[in-house]
């Protein structure tokens, strides 16, 4: 498949309470954008939506290691990531249908959902720009010695803009507790990476370029997927500096709501929703003992969590008008003049 | 009191923010070891060391985005871009990012941090070197844009700047870095958004910013010596603006002439002068008048540059040609 070093060295396995974490953490995160697209193709969600429905393995993976402190930067992509580090869902989900109780009072939308209280930082639209913004959150981390450890997640697309290579030198050469982590779903937008890129593996073979160890792992694999976070989070957090993860995945539907990604041939979407990691982790854990009926239980806990969460998100009002000039400034207010 | 450059009060006014906050940090490109290619920055890194005082790759999304993340982590960190002109090639970081995310979080991220550039033409750097990017910046909501026009005003807003919790532009005019001027000893902290009255006059408002600020002095001396008292404002702070500062004076005076060392389109000058026509139309006794540098990049031969810069003749003649 690669040239790059596949991660394979990160036995021993995740301990079954961990994994029954990460599988309720995918199934809520699923559930959750599927409620998002109904809402959507119901007009109760405007403007667009980017579902990474298929690549929860990744976000997963991640939010199983990471501490309290420990920051998240995501993109437009980036609904999963930003639940899975412990936003509430009901604000998240009344932030996607513009309500006062959003997250960000209806002022971020779906491509900008953030919740600093629980360390996610924020959620990029604009390609590669959150990858030199996580690495200077790094860099305070480190010169503050917080022991803060700074992941930043982007897509395949990201590989070929500048910030990303602009962000990958400047964090090796000062040596930031920061995890950088591709997701790649094989497509750019609607183009596949692959017709656009240099090379076969667009983030793991540029990894040599900044002196990293080229870190190719199959995101669609909930185990390994948490064995590389682990090691990599570790990696940062004992002052060995960044990280560059290249996880293999796959959206299972379009880039955005407007997309039905009909470039796509019939079979290869076929090949990855047969590897989709949600019925992969539960087959391996009833293999492994887990009792069917616990993980029924978490799914349906689950479709409760999103009911409720959107019961509440779609009781919240409108945005009062007051809060159109609020926040631009730190005194809370958008004056300009005197 | 001390005789300082415009150069020195850099260092100085960085220094002594870096003294008063440890979580104040400095980086750019050569401005550490070199001490700035405009030797603005001389001695930090052998006083302040090199964590807080730090080179940089020749990346400026890097810089840029790394002030951000640093500011959304602890600290009140200062990246320097070397020309203005370089802001284009990290304008999504400045314009999309800073500007924005605060607002777009409904105010869960707060950017105290600062970005200063040398800026502005006569040094006959050309047109990639030379530019007056003021505008691009005062265009962009959520930014907060100062421009000091001698070294007191360099520490003094440079001070308020890093204090401020909000991202603040500030906009050093490169021709004055050799500038000479007596600096009060002690700290110097000034206030954001404070316009300042340079000289007063009865019978017109120069409104001016930066390195046009001494051409418009030499000018209303000039009109002094005809009988014309011009009033000459220092706008000092593009964002906030001190519009009561320039309205009073333009009610008093009845004549309004910005001088602006950017090209004509939309310099900052169109911004104060349509405030000015909105608010106090009816006290103007004539015209408002922009000078401006003709709507073209900056030529780099000195012959083409002159031409190209109000100079103090041009504001004479302009001012005279405005009141008949």
């Amino acid at each position: 498949m690669s040239k790059a070093v596949r991660s394979r060295s990160d036995k021993p396995r995740t301990d079954e309470a961990v994994r029954l974490e990460i599988y309720r953490m995918m199934v809520e995160a699923r559930l959750f954008e599927r409620r998002v697209h109904d809402l959507f193709l119901q007009g109760l969600v405007k403007g667009t939506s980017h579902l990474a429905l298929g690549q929860e393995a990744i976000a997963a993976g991640y939010a199983a290691v990471l501490q309290p402190n420990d920051l998240v930067y995501c993109t437009y992509r980036g609904h999963v990531h930003t639940l899975l580090r412990g936003a509430p869902m009901a604000a998240l989900m009344a932030e996607l249908l513009g309500r006062a109780n959003g997250i960000c009072g209806g002022k971020g939308g779906s491509m900008h959902l953030t919740d600093v209280s629980k360390g996610a930082m924020g959620s990029y639209a604009i390609v590669g720009a959150h990858m030199p913004i996580a690495a200077g959150a790094a860099w305070a981390a480190k010169e503050r010695e917080t022991g803060q450890v700074v992941v930043c997640f982007f897509g395949d697309g990201t590989t070929n803009i500048g910030a990303f290579h602009e962000a990958l030198n400047f964090a090796v050469v000062w040596e930031l507790p920061v995890v950088f982590v591709c997701e790649n779903n094989l497509y750019m937008e609607y183009t596949p990476i692959r017709s656009v890129t240099a090379v076969e593996n667009p983030a793991a073979d540029r990894a040599s370029a900044y002196a990293l160890e080229p870190i190719l792992v199959d995101g669609n694999d909930p185990d390994e997927m948490h064995a590389v976070a682990r090691r990599t989070v570790d990696l940062a957090r004992s002052g060995d500096g960044p990280s560059l993860v290249e996880a293999r995945t796959y959206r299972h539907g379009g880039h955005s709501r407007a997309d039905p990604a009909k470039y796509r041939p019939e079979e290869e979407v076929a090949e990855w929703v047969a590897r989709d990691p949600i019925p992969s982790l539960r087959e391996r854990l009833i293999a492994d003992g887990i009792d069917a009926t616990t993980l029924d239980e978490i799914d349906r806990a689950a479709e409760r969590v999103v009911d409720d969460a959107t019961a509440e998100a779609q009781a919240g009002p409108p945005p009062d008008r007051s809060t159109l000039l609020t926040e631009l400034w730190a005194d809370g207010g958008s004056e300009w003049r005197n | 009191m001390a005789e300082l450059t415009y150069r020195e009060a850099v260092s100085r006014a960085i220094a002594q923010e870096m003294e008063r906050d440890e979580t104040v940090y400095f980086i750019g490109e050569d401005v550490a070891a070199a001490g700035g290619v405009f030797k603005t920055t001389e001695g930090l890194l052998e006083r302040f060391g090199p964590r807080r005082v730090r080179d940089t790759p020749i990346s400026e999304q890097a810089i840029v985005g790394a002030v951000m993340g640093g500011a959304m982590n602890g600290l009140r960190p200062i990246a320097e871009i070397m020309f203005s002109d370089f802001f284009a090639v990290c304008w999504d970081m400045i314009a999309n990012q800073i500007a924005k995310t605060r607002y777009m979080t409904n105010g869960q991220v707060a950017l105290p941090l600062v970005i200063r550039t040398a800026n502005g033409g006569g040094v006959r750097f050309g047109a990639q070197h030379s530019q007056s990017v003021e505008a691009w910046a005062m265009a962009i909501p959520g930014l907060k844009v100062v421009v000091p026009s001698n070294p007191t005003d360099m520490i003094g807003l440079f001070a308020a700047a890093v204090r401020d919790p909000d991202p603040v532009i500030v906009v050093e005019p490169k021709a004055l870095y050799a500038m000479k001027a007596d600096v009060p000893d002690g700290e110097i902290v000034d206030r954001l958004g404070a316009a300042t009255v340079l000289r007063e006059g009865s019978d017109v408002t120069i409104c001016v910013l930066g390195s046009m600020v001494h051409r418009a002095m030499d000018a209303a001396e000039r009109l002094a010596a005809d009988g014309i008292g011009a009033e000459v404002i220092d706008v000092r702070s593009l964002v906030p603006l001190d519009t009561q500062a320039i309205l009073a004076s333009t009610t008093k005076t009845g004549r309004f002439v910005t001088v602006e060392e950017s090209p004509r389109l939309c310099g900052w000058g169109a911004e104060v002068a349509s405030i000015v026509a909105e608010e106090v139309f009816y006290d103007l006794d004539g015209p408002v008048v922009r000078i401006t540098t003709p709507h073209i990049p900056l030529p780099s031969t000195d012959a083409l540059e002159d031409l190209a810069i109000p100079s103090p003749d041009v504001i004479v003649e302009r001012v005279k040609a405005s009141m008949g």
